[in-house]
């Protein structure tokens, strides 16, 4: 039971000197704030139960001191008598059901005092609108964003809302100005690569550098999000569960964006009026930047209160993924169809490719480091090494296209990105075997994955930098 | 001798409206009254009181309100409100039912 180490800490072993000095008094207030933050963290109990259980408590301690106990002594027994702190709390939960399930928005969690959360609202409600406001500013300057200028708006995307995402970090996590002024410098940079370049209309360069951009742009959003200490403890791990999470609001809010937008459309056509010029050029941009910083909120505001979404879709698709890799890698075997290297699906397998480093990665991210390894990390390993073989067909069938047919951006891109892929699962099949087979521990997996991150990035920005001038802006 | 755990169960909620009905209280209180009535046969774990208190409220039996204790700290009161006193004198009848039916049980057992 968790109260019990708890209880342990409370017990102050000084001996009674019959007097209750101010240094008692001020032990009892430590040892009373202690169990009043051990129980708010409880399941089920909220603030206000905790100042009333607190007032029975020092109702107790009040009257055992009068009968002749030590502050110390009367706190324990007054500790004791309001019960198993487990079984209270679950006592509470029952009565107060609802409290398991709405814990998400309403409340701030324990020792935030209210009014930060309310300032906090109220700054991502302002940069929320900042991010809504900032795509229809070109407007003012003529850009039109359903019209010709798809390409500015393409290369742009990200450069609208990840700067104000990346500020609202900087400002919860007081970064430092020189760490913002760094910041800030990269987004300028990016700003200017991605603006400087003639890129021919609906060029593939251009599609690469709106496609990377983002990716590359990533990393600083992961910089802000650890505070400016990428290095250090668990904030890179805790990024990655960051992205993930984000990543499920953000469709959960933009499903809700798809109702919402359908609805609207509806019913001004039951009155006449065609209003898709505001859901098109309102409604979904301003949403689709606004959810970005909503959605970081939301996944900030309570990630220790509800379980998260991303292991819980892992463990649920790994076995999947697995399964489909495999039969998809028998059937080629089998019928001795090569992969039929057309750019769409070049692009496609590197999301595959993609998706099952991320499925790895998430699974990692909710593992307890400590535990010994079990059937899901075989699985892991199983659906490694087939993504590996997959990969290498892959490879194979794009060095064979580039050789035929010389090079493009986009088949330099997808080769660069399988390669980059390649090493990535190798790594984790490395490690993986490694751990399965109790070589090493869990935790140099973890460090293969987190250290490799910024790769990504790396690469993406390469893209978006060398790409368009090397292949003359095609 | 220790009650029983469903018997405690059962009569918290009659114990703790006729504890209201007597006047307003607070959760401290009301144990303490517990404990002086049951003559410390009634052994009530402090913490348990509270979830009660919250079904009454949400029950509409009792009503509380927030105010502050002789030492200036936050408290919350709690105050039997009407149909506390109908569902009180519901569960009086429905005790004293169950009371005369062991009595009646138990006598005659004694004299035979």
């Amino acid at each position: 039971m968790a109260g019990r180490g708890q209880n342990a800490s409370w017990n102050l072993d000084e001996g009674g000197n019959g007097m209750n000095t101010p240094n008692d008094l001020a032990a009892l207030e430590e040892q009373i704030s202690q169990w009043r933050d051990y129980l708010r963290r409880r399941p089920g109990i909220r603030a206000p139960d905790v100042a009333e259980l607190e007032d029975n408590l020092r109702g107790q301690i009040a009257m055992l001191t009068d009968s002749g106990l030590e502050p110390d002594e009367a706190f324990l027994v007054a500790v004791k008598r309001i019960g198993s702190l487990n079984a209270v709390s679950l006592e509470f939960a029952r009565e107060h059901s609802e409290r398991l399930w709405k814990q998400l928005v309403t409340a701030p969690d324990g020792d935030e005092p209210e009014s930060n959360a309310r300032t906090e609202a109220l700054v991502v409600l302002c940069v929320a609108l900042a991010a809504a406001l900032a795509i229809k500013l070109p407007e003012l300057f003529g850009l039109q964003l359903n019209g010709g200028d798809w390409g500015f708006y393409a290369r742009n995307t990200s450069l609208f809302v990840l700067p104000l995402l990346t500020g609202y970090f900087a400002w919860k996590r007081g970064l430092h100005a020189a760490a913002c002024v760094s910041l800030g410098v990269v987004f300028v940079a990016a700003a200017f690569f991605a603006n400087v370049f003639p890129f021919i209309a609906k060029s593939d360069t251009l599609g690469l550098t709106a496609l990377h951009l983002p990716i590359a742009l990533w990393l600083v959003v992961g910089v802000a999000y650890t505070g400016g200490r990428w290095f250090a403890g668990n904030g890179r791990m805790d990024f990655v569960r960051f992205s993930g999470e984000l990543f499920i609001y953000y469709v959960l809010i933009a499903l809700g964006g798809f109702v919402l937008t359908g609805f609207t459309l509806m019913m001004f056509k039951a009155i006449g009026m065609d209003v898709q010029w505001l859901t098109k050029a309102w409604l979904v941009p301003c949403g689709a930047m606004g959810a970005v910083i909503v959605g970081s909120w939301l996944v900030e505001a309570k990630k220790s209160v509800i379980e998260n979404m991303a292991p819980v879709l892992t463990r649920l698709f790994t076995p999947l993924f697995a399964a489909v890799l495999l039969v998809f890698l028998f059937t080629m075997v089998w019928t001795g169809n090569p992969i039929d290297v057309e750019r769409g699906v070049l692009i496609s397998f590197d999301l595959l490719l993609a998706m099952v480093v991320a499925l790895v990665l998430y699974a990692t991210s909710a593992r307890d480091p400590q535990a010994p390894p079990d059937l899901f990390d075989w699985l892991q390993l199983l659906l490694v090494t087939v993504a590996l073989v997959v990969d290498v067909v892959a490879l194979a069938a794009i060095s064979n296209r580039i050789s035929e047919f010389g090079f493009t951006p986009n088949r330099v891109a997808a080769l660069g990105e399988n390669i980059i892929f390649l090493v990535s699962l190798a790594g984790l099949a490395w490690f993986y075997a490694r751990f399965l087979r109790r070589h090493s521990s869990f935790a140099s997996l973890e460090w293969w994955q987190i250290a490799y991150l910024p790769v990504y990035s790396v690469w993406a920005a390469f893209v978006v930098i060398v790409f368009p001038p090397v292949f003359g802006y095609r | 001798m220790e009650l029983n755990k469903d018997l405690v169960a059962a009569s918290a909620t009659p114990l703790v409206l006729a504890i209201l009905a007597e006047g307003d209280s607070y959760g401290y209180a009301v144990i303490k009254r517990v404990a002086e009535l049951s003559r410390g046969h009634l052994q009530w774990t402090d913490g348990m009181l509270y979830p009660v208190l919250h079904r009454l409220e949400r029950q509409d039996l009792v009503a509380a309100k927030w105010g502050v204790s002789e030492t200036g700290r936050k408290r919350k009161y709690y105050r039997i409100t009407k149909q506390g006193l109908t569902q009180l004198a519901e569960q009086k009848e429905q005790w004293q039912a169950v009371d005369r039916t062991l009595r009646g049980i138990w006598m005659k057992a004694a004299m035979a």
